[in-house]
């Protein structure tokens, strides 16, 4: 694969070929300085308010994130194919009211079947964009912005004036947001565990290095004999199924859920992920930063509100953090197109 | 292909409310309705009379309910018929076709919340040419087009309620909170202007101290964190005031959810069926709305005595609304329906919106 493209895109080294430290460093570099922003937010917020990092604070500040992190994630696999999916907000949408429908249709449903339900119909939808992609091979942005409202539009008819609220709802399953295990929130848990198993996935596995190598360069990689198909089909899946998720826990957390649940919510997922260091233009980024960067954006919401900062500045700072975030992976993409080609050279 | 947008509409709603509400508050225009329709419309006896409703639009959850008191209202009054018809969008001229097929079927009063002020003007001139009365609830129209408005609550007495409740709460002094909607909400602003200046002038909150105010923006994510914002700014805070249904019920969920539960006073206007967990699960003690039923249930009384000429929407006419007791018809044809209900453990259950 050639490497002396001017794409922003650090091709895919694979894991196998004695790169692993110049990936790992790599990887390093991306999520370093979200982290470091991350920590000396907490640390300059608690400062000044030892209430933010009460338990309280601290489980508010870990439930505010773990919907965005878990969305965060799923788009991070649609990214790094070169892909986006805007209808995340509507899977989400339909997903939580569907969920509200089976507990006032069916009460006594074991709450893992509703999980199972809720993932399997997110999968579908987020399969549906897949197919409408890869068939009709119409740029994902304007697909899912099709499906955004198709989406949306099918839980306004569907919905309509009716709201399902918590009361609704068994108690264990909003508890499920309330109570702790380890000092974590369930919920919060079951978000890690998501990060875990996806991070592995991508940096372990061979489908996982081909969505980098595909979004790296497709033509490529179809080249190369990668099933380029059925990978971003899988990555759309995998988003869906993470979208249901996600509309699942939506209705465990918050009170209502009804036709506009979700809605707007894309870009700040899409946000998360490109502050965490996920290159727009795919083949580069992990889910780990980008639930990082899910965890960025919803605690600057809280330190604002914390410190009473005017919240009109909240949208300005998210702004600054999403340019910062670009001109440090386009920094970084520079250094390491160099330190690649160098070490290819040296190969030969 | 219907694509009802609940959440606009429930805006729509308030916005409606907000509209009558500042009307409420500058009524001084209009003046003496028209008399020129004159009483020879409704024929015949009490049995034979109809009374036609025509929502902001259909199947809305709020205008659900005031149908549902216009409606027994009716019957409650003697109409013989009836009706509710109405467009699904709630656009400015979706309702004139409504209102022009009640003219040609003669209905003796029509009741409308209207979409635009004006745009229904010319049919309903048409209508009472034809003998109707026509009065107008929730959002009026232009005074010159109706023969009476029946207006939900005024905006002061929605505002002082607020204040009663979260000082009964709170025992008089600590710090306050106001979560409301967006920042340039018209209702909720005239309504935090109220509460300002009697903050500001009633010697009985002297020592309450409004903190903050923050904007949920009616969604639900968001008033939930400010809820938790306004909790770890102001460490001392003993009371939240929402002035709108998504962020009372957004700040209950919090608070029934963290450490501050049964700590941090809350209230605000809220809809019953959205906060019976949290009324009985002691996270809210008391909040307010105005019962939408009854807005419905006067309007048709309302229609009843224009249609006897019992009234003719002059200032000062009165006339008996069922088991609310008499109204009095106020400057430019405005009838009020009443002081905010509050809700709490023992009268939540009877209530159903």
């Amino acid at each position: 694969m050639s490497l002396d493209s001017k794409s922003t895109a650090p091709a895919h080294p694979t894991p196998e070929h004695g790169r692993t430290s110049a990936l790992g460093s790599l990887l390093k570099l991306r999520e370093l300085p979200v982290v470091l922003a991350l920590v000396v937010l907490v640390a300059v917020t608690a400062a000044i308010n030892p209430l933010f990092l009460s338990e309280q604070g601290i489980k508010d500040l870990l439930l505010n994130a773990t919907i965005l992190m878990i969305l965060a994630v799923g788009q991070t696999l649609v990214i790094i194919t070169r892909n986006i999916d805007l209808s995340v907000g509507s899977i989400l949408g339909l997903v939580a009211f569907s969920t509200g429908s089976l507990f006032v249709a069916a009460p006594n449903l074991p709450i893992v079947a509703v999980f199972v339900l809720g993932m399997l119909f997110g999968a579908v939808l987020g399969g549906l964009n897949g197919l409408l992609i890869t068939i009709a091979k119409v740029p994902a942005l304007v697909i899912t912005l099709g499906t955004l409202y198709i989406f949306r539009g099918i839980n306004n008819a569907w919905a309509g004036g009716t709201q399902y609220f918590a009361g609704d709802r068994p108690e264990a399953f909003g508890n499920l947001s309330v109570d702790t295990a380890l000092g974590f929130p369930v919920i919060t848990l079951i978000a890690v565990v998501v990060v875990a198993i996806v991070a592995v996935y991508m940096l372990g596995t061979r489908p996982g290095r081909d969505l980098y190598a595909i979004g790296s360069d497709p033509d490529a990689a179809r080249l190369f004999g990668i099933p380029v198909t059925r990978r971003v089909l899988l990555a759309f899946v995998v988003n869906g199924l993470l979208a249901g998720l996600a509309g699942v826990l939506y209705a465990s957390r918050f009170n209502s859920v009804g036709a506009t649940t979700g809605s707007g919510l894309e870009l700040d997922v899409v946000a998360a992920a490109v502050v965490g260091g996920v290159a727009i233009f795919g083949g580069s980024g992990t889910v780990v930063g980008a639930a990082i960067g899910a965890l960025l954006l919803t605690t600057i919401t809280s330190a604002l509100t914390a410190l009473r900062v005017d919240k009109f500045w909240q949208q300005a700072i998210v702004g600054i953090l999403i340019l910062a975030a670009v001109v440090i992976d386009r920094i970084a993409s520079v250094r390491s197109a160099r330190k690649l080609r160098i070490a290819e050279a040296r190969n030969v | 292909m219907r694509f009802i947008h609940s959440g606009t509409r429930r805006r729509a709603a308030f916005a409606a409310l907000a509209t009558s509400a500042a009307l409420v508050l500058s009524a001084c225009g209009g003046g003496a309705a028209s008399e020129g329709g004159g009483s020879e419309g409704g024929s015949g006896s009490d049995g034979e009379q109809t009374i036609t409703f025509i929502p902001k639009q259909l199947n809305n959850p709020y205008t659900d309910v005031v149908l549902g008191g216009g409606e027994d209202g009716a019957s409650e009054a003697g109409f013989a018929e009836s009706e509710v018809v109405g467009p699904l969008d709630a656009s400015a001229s979706s309702q004139v076709s409504f209102i022009n097929a009640e003219t040609q079927r003669g209905t003796n009063v029509i009741v409308i919340a209207a979409n635009d002020p004006d745009a229904v003007g010319p049919a309903l001139e048409e209508a009472r040419a034809a003998g109707s009365k026509i009065v107008a609830f929730d959002s009026d129209t232009n005074p010159d087009y109706r023969d009476l408005f029946v207006s939900q609550v005024n905006a002061k007495d929605v505002a002082l309620v607020q204040l009663e409740l979260i000082s009964e709460q709170i025992g008089g002094e600590g710090e306050i909170a106001i979560l409301s909607a967006t920042a340039n909400a018209t209702n909720q602003n005239e309504w935090i202007k109220f509460m300002e200046e009697e903050l500001a002038s009633n010697p009985d909150y002297a020592n309450i101290e409004l903190v903050a105010k923050v904007y949920g923006d009616d969604d639900d994510t968001k008033s939930f964190q400010e809820a938790q914002g306004l909790l770890q700014a102001y460490p001392d805070l003993k009371g939240i005031i929402s002035p709108t249904t998504v962020g009372i019920a957004a700040t209950a969920r919090y608070l029934s959810t963290s450490e501050y539960k049964g700590k941090v006073a809350l209230t605000g206007l809220g809809l019953p069926n959205e906060m019976r967990p949290f009324v009985k699960d002691g996270t809210v003690s008391e909040f307010a709305l105005w019962d939408p039923a009854q807005l419905g249930y006067v309007a048709a009384f309302a229609g009843k005595a224009l249609a006897d000429g019992d009234i003719t929407g002059e200032p000062g006419d009165t006339f008996e609304a069922g088991e609310l007791g008499e109204r009095e018809v106020g400057e430019g044809g405005i009838v009020l329906v009443g002081p905010p209900t509050q809700f709490n453990a023992e009268n939540i259950d009877d209530y159903d919106f």
